[in-house]
């Protein structure tokens, strides 16, 4: 099947022109000379590579996988898969360091931060601390690490029951909201409340996107399957699965099917057919008429990145036209291509400056847009995105929830008391700046 | 739920034909969604608005055109399945009037074209040969062949894409005085391409030292030809500040793919788009159609896990020719259109030849399209109006007219749809 699969990623190369558009979009490429681009990694390089025969060329470990060149290419070749695979059979040759092992774990990370919360941030925090862990590990020093929440979002999904509606949405909350960004998954679900959805949380684990892009495809599959069959009942009784973090939500739309070659695993394509982007669920609704829009003013400037795995849903930038709903809100898209951070590309010693040059444009365009604030569909952006310019960043979603007037977050802790949205992130800009 | 959004009209394909009728009609105030299979064609072309450059009449090299006003009347009286023919000519003006205002009010601030039908420019290609094209970047304008000064053709090493030697020796040989120099740039990299260098002239530290490094080099009346890398999203500053440190007119000669002074008509439509309140979405592609009798109702699109469906009122139908995929010619010698399944029009009989062995030669196939009514019209579709590349009767390469019927074919669609549906007229 793997093979199969293989095959016709390569067959796609025939149609490649060599017409140099992915150049002119890969983020990466055009920040370090180490990756030459997905042209010539991808359909160039592809002719050298045989099966059962040693890598080639090892440039492919400066891909990040943010998959723009699949997107924007004319002919439909599938760039980015093909130099995914090239890069899961470098790092079998080459094994697959502990520091990268560990970082695609967000789950092992997560439950290990969790309970130790103030402890772990303040310790992630200490230069010191973060000196020894790259020398020792190899996890850039400066690269942005998120503050573990100390509650799980999954803690909030216990106790709530969702009212009875005619509409039920599954919702995928993806381990950036269970560990870090809890009060964004409690949002998401009152958002979705709001509008009519009756909101059901199973228990869920990590999609394995971050295994997959740093080359660990055999424990990424069992990841990405296990999750599957989580969801899979209630996708089976005709519910539609909804994630907030959208690179998520596309592992398990298209990339895992497509990567690891899990096209035809009945479970993972019952769920891919009916998992939506929050925002794209929402804009449908709209386009129905159904989505509630009755809003409060929210008099402020935000500007808007879409990440590259949003773009990678092919649906456009629906949270554009739902944060345009909003009186008052005066919205900026931002058209640079990427923050650089690419999941946990950037937060790798050696590849962290590269990271912070292939953002360079988004923070420039970001520091000129006048905005106090970013929206971007992605944490691990938001968290590069903060890191960079000293700027909070938050869910569009969460501008929908305040537009809304919902009663704040997080009601059960400590962080009920902060007010909004951005008032919570500019603390926590703040209090980076001061660390 | 049912997975359908709703448009007025959808453009397939975001070249120039796709983003001036979707921006167009936007403007009317329609709710316009582009559907691209990935960007398009404007990356590759090399900016200029080519209105009619030649007229093929069996001569090679064919008849050159000094002035498309001109010529044009008795050009398609001779060719009555021509696009421009179909379109007639007098549509061609406003839809250039509209494209220029477009530019010159759009991201790239004080950009604009320059020239108009009356008179072809005639600038140098990257080997020295002598184009003809009526609307130009400002930032090539001073290239024109027949303007006054010697040429010094500036190869930027490492930059590949420019042979500054040969460039000057064959305009040389057009009776021009050229000649050429070289100028290294502090690069990192030994494979930059044109746009890895535009980026980098946007850094008025790097164009500085460049400007000082060639300055010497340049004799007093000299104009400067260089690599067309002046800058994406500020060529009119990158360029006017070399002007004005160099002391003389500069030009740019668009070189191979990528191309930067296509980037920037991409992005310059793609603003107008979305400041009218039209909607792109890039990576999906078009595969199939609901149909309802001689009606289009809605279109299908390859989204990541499952198709979305795009119900519109109307369709522009933009997709390019042989070069997109948009026609695809079988084993059995059989033309297809790829996306709707559409007739076409303008294949060579059976029997007949189908290519000559001159790759640049008059080659029958390439007239194919999609076959069209007087008004755009997809044969037996109703509200499905095809533009660009994918009408029949064309030879652009051959011609010189690739953009001047994109433009034109792309903003006739939107007046068409604008009639039918009683939209305002464009802000």
């Amino acid at each position: 099947m793997t093979e199969v699969l293989h095959e016709l990623l390569r067959g796609s190369l025939d149609h490649c022109v060599k017409c140099t558009i992915c150049e002119t979009a890969c983020p990466f490429s055009n920040a370090t000379p180490l990756f030459p681009g997905p042209k010539y990694a991808g359909p160039q390089a592809e002719r050298y590579r045989v099966e059962d025969e040693p890598s080639v060329e090892w440039s492919v470990d400066y891909c990040s996988g943010c998959g723009i060149c699949t997107q924007v290419c004319p002919q439909g070749v599938k760039i980015a898969e093909l130099n995914a695979q090239a890069r899961h059979k470098r790092k079998q040759e080459s094994g697959v360091p502990l520091r990268d092992r560990l970082i695609a774990r967000p789950t092992v990370l997560g439950r290990l931060g969790t309970p130790v919360a103030p402890l772990a941030n303040a310790t992630l925090r200490s230069r010191p601390f973060r000196a020894a862990v790259e020398r020792a590990f190899g996890v850039h020093r400066d690269a942005p690490v998120p503050r573990f929440a100390g509650r799980t979002f999954r803690s909030f999904a216990r106790r709530h029951s969702s009212p009875p509606a005619s509409r039920r949405v599954v919702y995928f909350h993806g381990c950036g909201t269970e560990y870090y960004e809890p009060d964004v998954g409690e949002k998401t679900v009152a958002v979705l409340e709001h509008n009519g959805f009756q909101v059901e949380i199973p228990k869920q684990g990590c999609c394995g996107l971050p295994l997959q892009s740093n080359g660990l495809f055999d424990d990424a599959r069992k990841y990405v399957l296990r999750l599957a069959r989580a969801l899979a009942p209630q996708a089976r009784d005709g519910a539609l699965i909804v994630g907030n973090a959208t690179s998520c939500t596309l592992m398990l739309k298209r990339e895992a099917r497509e990567i690891l070659g899990l096209a035809d695993d009945p479970e993972l394509k019952l769920v891919s057919e009916r998992t939506y982007d929050v925002c794209e669920l929402l804009l449908e609704l709209h386009d129905r008429g159904e989505l509630k829009t009755h809003m409060q003013p929210v008099n402020e400037v935000v500007a808007y990145h879409a990440p590259c795995q949003q773009q990678g849903h092919w649906i456009g930038k629906p949270a554009l036209e739902l944060l345009d709903l909003v009186p008052g809100l005066e919205v900026r898209e931002l058209d640079a291509r990427c923050c650089g951070i690419a999941g946990t590309y950037g937060l790798k010693r050696e590849k962290y400056d590269i990271a912070m040059a292939t953002g360079a444009d988004l923070f420039r365009q970001i520091g000129a847009s006048q905005a106090g604030s970013v929206a971007c569909d992605s944490e691990t952006c938001r968290w590069q995105i903060e890191h960079a310019t000293n700027k909070p960043s938050a869910h569009p979603i969460e501008l929908l929830h305040r537009a809304y007037g919902l009663p704040p977050a997080g009601a059960d802790s400590k962080r009920s008391t902060l007010r909004g949205v951005m008032t919570r992130n500019v603390e926590r800009v703040r209090n980076r700046a001061r660390t | 739920m049912r997975r359908t959004l709703h448009y007025d009209a959808v453009v397939v394909g975001a070249g120039v034909a796709g983003l001036t009728a979707a921006a167009r009609l936007a403007e009317s105030g329609a709710r316009v969604c582009v559907l691209a299979k990935g960007v398009g064609s404007t990356h590759l072309a090399p900016g200029t608005v080519d209105v009619l450059g030649y007229e093929p009449d069996g001569s090679e090299p064919p008849r050159r055109v000094d002035s498309p006003a001109r010529a044009l009347p008795a050009f398609v009286a001779e060719r009555t399945d021509h696009p421009y023919a179909l379109l007639g000519v007098d549509s061609i003006r406003p839809a250039l009037e509209w494209f220029a205002e477009r530019i010159e009010h759009g991201p790239q601030q004080g950009y604009r074209y320059l020239g108009e039908m009356e008179r072809n420019h005639l600038l140098p290609t990257a080997v020295g040969a002598a184009r003809p094209s009526a609307l130009v970047p400002e930032t090539m304008a001073a290239g024109d062949l027949r303007g006054t000064g010697p040429i010094c053709v500036v190869g930027l090493h490492p930059l590949r894409d420019l042979w500054a030697s040969l460039c000057a020796a064959n305009i040389v040989r057009l009776g021009v005085e050229a000649r050429a120099v070289e100028v290294g740039l502090d690069v990192d990299r030994p494979d930059e391409n044109a746009l890895g260098l535009a980026r980098r002239f946007e850094d008025p530290g790097f164009r500085r030292t460049f400007a000082d490094r060639l300055a010497p080099q340049l004799r007093d009346d000299e104009r400067v030809a260089l690599p067309a890398v002046l800058g994406v999203r500020d060529p009119h500053g990158v360029w006017s500040e070399l002007e004005t440190w160099l002391g003389r007119p500069v030009f740019e000669i668009p070189t191979v793919p990528p191309s930067v002074p296509g980037m920037r008509v991409s992005d310059a439509l793609r603003a107008a788009l979305r400041a009218a309140g039209g909607r792109l979405v890039v990576g999906a592609e078009v595969g199939g159609a609901e149909r309802d009798g001689e009606r289009v109702t809605a279109l299908q699109a390859h989204t990541a896990g499952r198709d979305t469906t795009y119900a519109a009122r109307w369709v522009v139908l933009a997709t390019g020719g042989f070069n997109s995929g948009a026609l695809a010619l079988g084993s059995d010698w059989v033309v297809r259109e790829t996306v709707l399944g559409l007739p076409v029009r303008g294949a060579p009989a059976p029997g007949a030849r189908r290519f000559v062995p001159e790759y640049f030669g008059e080659q029958p196939m390439s007239r194919v399209g999609v076959a069209v009514d007087p008004n755009q019209r997809a044969e037996g579709l109703e509200n499905v109006i095809v533009a660009g590349a994918a009408l029949p009767g064309a030879e652009p390469w051959r011609e010189g007219s690739g953009e001047g019927i994109a433009i034109t074919s792309g903003h006739r669609a939107a007046e068409l749809v604008r009639a039918e549906e009683g939209l305002g007229a464009a802000v």
